[in-house]
């Protein structure tokens, strides 16, 4: 059994997160030498697996393997900003800090998605999944007060452009990977591997 | 829509005046594998003190407590770092506190140690601040800084925090630049200046001879930004002191008249709302009306070509010096030139020129030591130091560095502070045949701008002589 194979998961019983298996690796660390064979310093290699928590923003991302796009709306009568529809989902809302309607807008994203900004970029971080070069795109929706960031599967981008969101269904990934959009009357054909349009 | 209180918008008042007496500062560099951070910290330190012809020894006796500013315990794997620093400044038992905000951790040190002389805690502060991003691979030390994006929404989408700025870079250079090749050059022409005059800085980590061809034939990180559009990422320390009014003379015939404001705006640039553009002294409404007519697609403010934060901090720091019009209150300004784009939007952010118009502070030469077009002195030289495209972005470090390089100016000691040779030799660098003095003659009044990420944090420091204080009329 490798390494990756033995790698921990982690489930919550009894309200507490309860980790199984391997969630750090040790390897010895080397020296670091001059040009002149003098000590500079040591590598320090480490491999750690961390846990991360959702909270209230778990039915956003658990929501994408089924095809749906939630945000949230305000629908505090005394809020400043009653009405108002965040995505990025948020569940409390930022003005009035009670805790916010969610809303479906996965009609919303197929009817009014268009780019409000873009980049692409062949320049990326560690760690990084995403294919190369990277099409970054903000979408902004009819009737939602924030933009969302985004990164586009098929075509260039342009400001303006209509775009459909897609979803990951098969082998979700629970991240915001899951989620990706194409210009709109993209064929279900050309789909990246593993991605649909909404249900 | 958002709004404001009136209670929000406040003048910060101080209990008392504060007053900077010095600074320091390490050598900046990629890499500084000879040197560990306490010991660049040392540097630092020792030059604040040898800056006011006092012993490491005689300047820790002032001083009270400590503000130490460190954006990413990530890259040195070593949490509470800033005790380490303590501890090798041999400054126990003082209290002292880690101020971190990403990009603005510089200014917003410099904040935390202002506001502990104001209100009377300290009579003198150290405020010192570093970063070490040498110690992981490039690609590793990309990923840590995109940790400070939003690490479910963007982190993912690419680990690259110059994607999530490259975005607002697009729509600026659609909607204000035109996708005119023309600003394409003025852009250039900051990265020309900028490594230029890291030229005249011994502690420079990027100086470099360039033309405008060579900024735009280098390599696109993300259209319409090039290798050269982008600052460093660099090691080094920088530290100021700050005093109250009794304390700084004791220790300085000259101090300078200190002024900190801070603002924010939303982490993810993607939870930004639509707001009216919230206006400084010297602008009009008026000026605004039109702004989507001359500039399809501008209308949604603050956008992603607008930074609240620094509007913000530069409204408040303004009405606490007395500031009117920068352009004409002010001798110098230190910016925070992640990129080349983003430099122009905060020229209209902190109202050197109105929205939309920011190539003009450029186009008119009024940004430069000695303005090209005409010979003489430009109307406000920015980021005379060389900025973070030329001189340094050790992250934690840069906004205080900024404050010292303007200090500097109006101390009049700018050229005695960059032409030794001895500093030269020590930081193993040659000083060029051609270098140039770059002091601002007569600098009265300096501001400098320290921001964070795609415009989360931003502060507004703004140093004054004593001599020549401004009457508060906007507050």
């Amino acid at each position: 059994m490798t390494n990756l194979e033995k790698r921990g998961t982690v489930k919550v019983i009894n309200g507490r997160y309860r980790p199984n298996g391997n969630f750090h690796y040790i390897y010895p660390n080397t020296p670091i030498y001059s040009d002149s064979g003098e000590l500079m310093g040591v590598t320090n290699p480490r491999d750690i697996t961390h846990i991360h928590t959702y909270g209230g923003e778990a039915h956003f991302f658990s929501s994408l393997k089924d095809g749906q796009l939630w945000g949230t709306r305000c629908d505090n009568p005394a809020c400043e900003h009653t009405g108002t529809v965040n995505l990025p989902y948020k569940t409390y809302c930022p003005d009035c800090l009670k805790k916010a309607t969610p809303v479906n807008l996965t009609a919303v994203a197929n009817s009014t998605a268009k780019v409000h900004t873009f980049m692409v970029t062949e320049r990326t971080g560690a760690f990084n999944t995403l294919e190369k070069p990277v099409r970054f795109i903000n979408i902004e929706f009819y009737g939602v007060a924030t933009i969302l960031m985004g990164y586009l599967s098929i075509g260039e981008p342009k400001i303006g452009m209509r775009v459909v969101p897609i979803f990951r269904m098969l082998d979700p990934t629970f991240t915001i990977l899951d989620l990706s959009w194409v210009p709109e009357e993209t064929p279900s054909e050309n789909l990246p591997s593993g991605f649909s349009f909404s249900k | 829509m958002i709004t404001f209180s009136k209670r929000q918008l406040k003048i910060p008042e101080m209990s008392k005046p504060v007053y900077m007496v010095t600074g320091g500062m390490s050598k900046f560099g990629r890499a500084i594998p000879e040197k560990r951070i306490e010991e660049l910290a040392i540097d630092a330190f020792t030059e604040a003190a040898e800056f006011i012809d006092k012993t490491p020894a005689e300047l820790k006796k002032y001083i009270h407590s400590c503000y130490y500013g460190h954006f990413a315990d990530h890259f040195g794997d070593q949490l509470l770092g800033e005790a380490l620093i303590h501890d090798r400044l041999g400054l126990d038992p003082l209290g002292n506190v880690g101020i971190k905000t990403g990009g603005a951790t510089g200014g917003s040190t410099m904040w935390e140690a202002f506001k502990a002389v104001a209100s009377g805690y300290s009579d003198c502060v150290l405020a010192m601040g570093w970063e070490r991003m040498d110690e992981v691979p490039t690609d590793e030390g990309n990923h840590y800084i995109s940790c400070a994006a939003d690490k479910d929404w963007e982190t993912p989408l690419g680990h690259i925090y110059t994607g999530y700025y490259a975005v607002m870079a697009q729509k600026y250079w659609q909607v204000f630049g035109k996708s005119e090749d023309s600003f394409r050059k003025t852009m250039a022409e900051i990265a020309v200046k900028n490594r230029g005059y890291a030229r005249m800085n011994p502690h420079a980590h990027g100086p470099m001879k360039i033309t405008v061809e060579d900024v735009l034939n280098s390599p696109v990180v993300a259209f319409p930004l090039r290798a050269l559009d982008c600052c460093l990422m660099s090691v080094g320390v920088a530290c100021a002191i700050f005093c109250d009014e009794k304390t700084a003379f004791e220790l300085s015939d000259n101090p300078l008249l200190v002024y900190i404001a801070a603002g924010s705006h939303t982490l993810r640039a993607a939870d930004r709302r639509h707001m009216e553009i919230p206006l400084l002294t010297h602008e009009s409404a008026e000026k605004y009306r039109d702004l989507n007519d001359r500039f399809p697609g501008g209308d949604r403010y603050p956008g992603f070509t607008g930074f609240l934060a620094a509007r913000m901090a530069a409204y408040y720091a303004y009405g606490m010096a007395g500031v009117y019009d920068p352009t004409e209150d002010l001798d110098l300004v230190e910016l925070h030139d992640a990129f080349t784009i983003s430099d122009i939007q905060t020229y209209e952010d902190i109202g050197i020129r109105p929205y939309g118009e920011g190539r003009t502070y450029v186009e008119s030469g009024d940004c430069y030591h000695t303005n090209p077009h005409t010979g003489k002195p430009g109307k406000l030289p920015a980021n005379l130091s060389g900025g973070l495209i030329g001189n340094m972005h050790a992250v934690g470090a840069t906004g205080i560095m900024q404050a010292v390089e303007v200090g500097q100016h109006i101390w009049g000691r700018w050229a005695e502070m960059h032409e030794n040779q001895k500093k030269w030799d020590d930081f193993g660098r040659t000083k060029p045949g051609d270098w140039q003095n770059l002091q601002v003659m007569g600098a009265k009044r300096g501001l400098a701008i320290s921001h964070a990420g795609v415009g989360s944090h931003v502060t507004a420091t703004i140093l004054v002589h004593p001599d020549h204080q401004l009457e508060r009329r906007n507050s």
